[in-house]
């Protein structure tokens, strides 16, 4: 059972493109037809530099370049099965854009106990920078874990 | 789009209804998401984990909530977007997300709205609650 001790475990660095063809792809999965992502002249109309990406897509980009999407699971000993996801949290500080190169550095910022030990909730935080060094985000997760 | 300049504490600003999630819709967010977790498609784990099903992604519900908001506010103005997933999403779930404004407040120079958010499904059971903060 995953305890205190795994605070403040670090995880490899992530790092990701923002490809055009796999937002697109995200797009057309969630049936996304809002032009200032799916059109680029009205992105650039509209201000961006680029297609912008949309509010969720950095969890994607981490596990999608990610060698060891699961590698929190795996490092912690947890299985697959029993994980749930329990609140997830963005701050966004800068654009990010189609083309963009980004780092994601996560860390087990708290482990706690609930429900006599039935489950674990297990926070990752991770840092989000680009390919100038601008901290562009911030995101927080809590995993469930079933134990038993 | 929301006519931000007027937002009022308690106007409904999101709404937006979503298809039926289908297994299709479950097994492209796998592809579009990086998230291969076999929970979310193969029914045999799931079983095997003690589920009496295959379950949808979190996030892609939680995608879906962003869309509804991001059609209401452009996603340069989204300083921040938290949910909570507070009941398991099932195959078949027809999602209609909404958004209403809680609270009107400055930040440096900047107006803002905090606006709560939900999830439910066609039963209205409350599948995220969150909350998002949008400049005006």
């Amino acid at each position: 059972m995953v305890d205190q001790s795994a605070v403040g475990h670090r995880f490899t660095p992530v790092t990701a493109q923002v490809e055009p063809g796999r937002l697109r792809y995200f797009f057309e999965t969630l049936g996304e037809t809002n032009s200032v992502y799916r059109d680029a002249a009205a992105a650039k109309a509209a201000g961006y530099k680029g297609i912008p990406i949309p509010p969720t897509y950095l969890f994607c980009l981490e596990m999608l370049d990610n060698e060891k999407p699961f590698e929190f699971l795996t490092a912690l000993d947890i299985d697959l099965g029993k994980v749930l996801h329990g609140e997830q949290s963005f701050t966004y500080h800068a654009p990010v854009v189609v083309g963009d190169t980004l780092t994601f550095s996560s860390r087990v910022a708290g482990v706690a106990d609930k429900k006599g030990g039935a489950m674990t909730l297990i926070v990752v935080e991770t840092a989000v920078t680009n390919q100038d060094g601008v901290h562009v985000a911030d995101t927080a997760r809590t995993i469930v874990v079933r134990n038993g | 789009m929301t006519d931000t300049k007027t937002a009022a504490v308690g106007d409904r600003v999101v709404h937006k209804q979503f298809p039926a999630i289908s297994r299709h819709r479950l097994a492209l967010y796998c592809g579009a998401s990086g998230d291969h977790n076999p929970i979310h498609v193969d029914i045999d784990f799931a079983k095997a984990s003690g589920f009496p099903d295959a379950f949808s992604h979190g996030m892609l519900v939680m995608g879906y909530l962003g869309q509804a908001l991001s059609d209401a506010f452009p996603p340069s103005r989204i300083r921040s977007f938290s949910t909570r997933f507070a009941a398991i999403t099932q195959v078949g779930a027809e999602l209609t997300c909404e958004g209403t404004v809680a609270e009107l407040f400055e930040a440096g120079s900047e107006r803002r709205a905090r606006i709560a958010l939900t999830t439910k499904d066609q039963h209205g059971e409350t599948k995220l609650a969150g909350e998002a903060v949008v400049a005006l």
